[in-house]
């Protein structure tokens, strides 16, 4: 799905991405955690080829519209720039599907209703996007990225903002997708969301990979403390792992 | 649903106002007989004024129109902003320019269609610029910026051309040349501008998927697969050419390409794709509208088509500001 091989981006003379290999396949759910500043965004444009980037990225080596098919990217900086109704916004997802002055099919149709239907955003589909609230203007923004139907999802933190009940939803989903054959890479900073849904954390520290692996394997104590400064409550309970950071470390 | 009606409203009104433009004027000829004459050539002076003046300022009127509506939906697209018009790249005042200096120098005068010419190569002269200055890879705000900078060196050197006037009446009839207008035109401007102007049409045409996915921002289009450099490529020769044509054959003719894609947008549901041809419609129809009110309003004054249409697309903008900040948004 992705692969990265001693992928580096330059900001002037300093590494913003430093040397990272990596390797994401299909069935991943794949948290990228990081302080801010960490790199996770310019990883991610990086690897889409929208930056300028040394080392190799199987997703920047495509033409652009072949990689439209292949992954889809949801920015962090929520744009919707004109007062269109949110389906007309969710099927901007198919654009790199539609073949150049093609009409659209029944496929592109059932890929935007099957979007909606996911972010509970049926009874929205004829709203004005932009009145809408912050955090459904995000789910609306997610469910545009679903209705691109690539194998991989590239999100920048798309929970941000939500209300809870929408950030598990939303995190149930991209957990969904990976478990039918997509593959995710999600940005995130809320650890406990991330420990519990996502089947794999990659751990960011100014630019470099220090961690990659499991949840449990990846939020130890030792990490917790030189990465983000901050003690943590790590328990697996019945209704599955349960993770809150408590206290920073000066 | 709305859009199912709009279009078809919008070209039958073109079709009213086109034809409505054949039969207002100064010679007042009846319509039975002015019509009679265009299509069979009876009428020997009828025939000379319908063939020759009031067709081709008619014609005119409609391709700069459309030239104006259509440039201004692309550009306010791929801006995202309501408040861009064609002229932001510097175009218009570019185009303005090499006019003037043509007026000035007096070969306006000594050679056949020098006016035009020199406003079409003074077109071509900013786009070079701006593609120079805002470099392969910029963004929408480097385009603005190389804009505004074209725009001011070219209204600077307007001004310098006024006020090296040879002669007062040079000056003046600059001036009113500077007003924008499609009377006294000749079949000659219609053929000079329209290859210009259908090629400016055709690349700006293709933008609308673009346009579209652009309304999520820069970095989600690229990811859906738009090349953003070639379509800011696209974007700035289609205007130039199409608005550099329309400058250079008639003057500067305002608001046209502000005004008539925001009043156009919330009846295509806001979808920049959908806008690109109703502003096209929209904006024929009001420079037709624009050119037969000069000659109904003021026979005897030659009021000039740019005063007419800042005149009242100013209030209009004004309104839509008024209503835009009433809905809160």
């Amino acid at each position: 799905m992705l692969r990265l091989d001693a992928f580096s981006v330059y900001r002037g003379p300093c590494p913003v991405v430093d040397d990272v290999t990596c390797e994401v396949a299909r069935g991943e759910c794949v948290g990228l955690i990081g302080p801010n500043g960490a790199g996770k965004t310019t990883l991610m444009r990086g690897a889409l080829g929208l930056l300028p980037a040394a080392g190799e990225s199987s997703l920047a080596r495509l033409a652009p519209a072949e990689r439209a098919r292949a992954a889809a990217w949801m920015p962090q900086r929520r744009e919707i720039n004109w007062p269109v109704s949110v389906e007309t916004l969710v099927r901007l997802g198919r654009t790199p599907h539609l073949p150049p002055g093609g009409r659209w099919g029944a496929a592109d149709r059932a890929a935007v209703d099957h979007a909606l239907a996911r972010m509970g955003l049926d009874a929205f589909r004829d709203r004005t996007a932009t009145q809408l609230s912050g955090g459904e203007q995000a789910r609306a923004l997610i469910a545009r990225a679903l209705a691109q139907e690539a194998p991989l999802l590239l999100a920048d933190e798309p929970i941000a903002g939500l209300d809870p009940a929408h950030q598990i939803m939303t995190m149930e989903v991209f957990a969904e997708l990976a478990a039918e054959g997509h593959a995710v890479v999600v940005s995130i900073h809320d650890l406990g969301l991330a420990a519990r849904h996502c089947t794999r954390l990659m751990m960011l520290e100014r630019g470099r990979l220090v961690a990659d692996g499991p949840p449990g394997e990846v939020l130890t104590p030792e990490n917790l403390a030189r990465v983000f400064h901050v003690r943590a409550h790590y328990a697996d309970t019945p209704a599955g792992p349960v993770f809150q950071p408590t206290e920073t470390i000066r | 649903m709305t859009a199912r009606v709009l279009l078809p409203g919008l070209g039958l009104l073109v079709a009213v106002l086109f034809l409505a433009a054949l039969l207002v004027g100064p010679a007042g000829i009846g319509p039975g007989e002015s019509l009679a004459a265009l299509l069979t050539g009876r009428g020997e002076a009828v025939t000379l004024v319908m063939r020759e003046i009031r067709l081709p300022r008619a014609l005119l009127a409609a391709m700069i129109g459309a030239s104006l509506g259509l440039s201004g939906a692309a550009m306010q697209g791929y801006l995202r902003n309501p408040l861009a018009e064609p002229g932001l790249i510097g175009v218009t005042g570019s185009a303005a320019l090499g006019a003037v200096i043509a007026l000035q120098t007096g070969l306006a005068g000594a050679v056949a269609l020098a006016l035009p010419l020199a406003g079409l190569a003074g077109a071509g002269a900013a786009v070079a610029l701006i593609l120079l200055l805002a470099g392969p890879r910029g963004s929408a705000f480097t385009l603005i910026l190389a804009g505004i900078a074209i725009s001011a060196l070219a209204g600077a050197l307007t001004s310098l051309a006024l006020n090296l006037s040879p002669n007062p009446f040079a000056a003046m009839e600059t001036m009113f040349w500077m007003l924008g207008s499609v009377a006294d035109r000749s079949f000659r401007h219609v053929w000079l501008a329209l290859p210009f102007m259908a090629l400016g049409w055709a690349a700006l045409a293709t933008l609308g998927r673009g346009l579209d996915a652009l309304t999520l921002g820069e970095d989600a289009a690229a990811a859906l697969g738009i090349r953003l450099a070639r379509m800011r490529l696209l974007l700035v020769c289609g205007t130039a050419a199409s608005v550099g044509a329309a400058t250079a054959v008639a003057g500067a003719i305002g608001f046209v390409g502000l005004v008539v894609p925001h009043l156009l947008r919330p009846l295509v549901g806001a979808q920049p794709s959908r806008l690109l041809f109703a502003s096209a419609l929209g904006g024929a129809a009001m420079v037709l509208a624009a050119d037969i009110a000069v000659r109904v309003v003021v026979p005897e004054r030659d009021l000039k088509l740019g005063v007419l249409t800042a005149l009242v697309g100013a209030p209009l903008f004004l309104h839509l500001i008024y209503k835009t900040r009433r809905e809160g948004v």
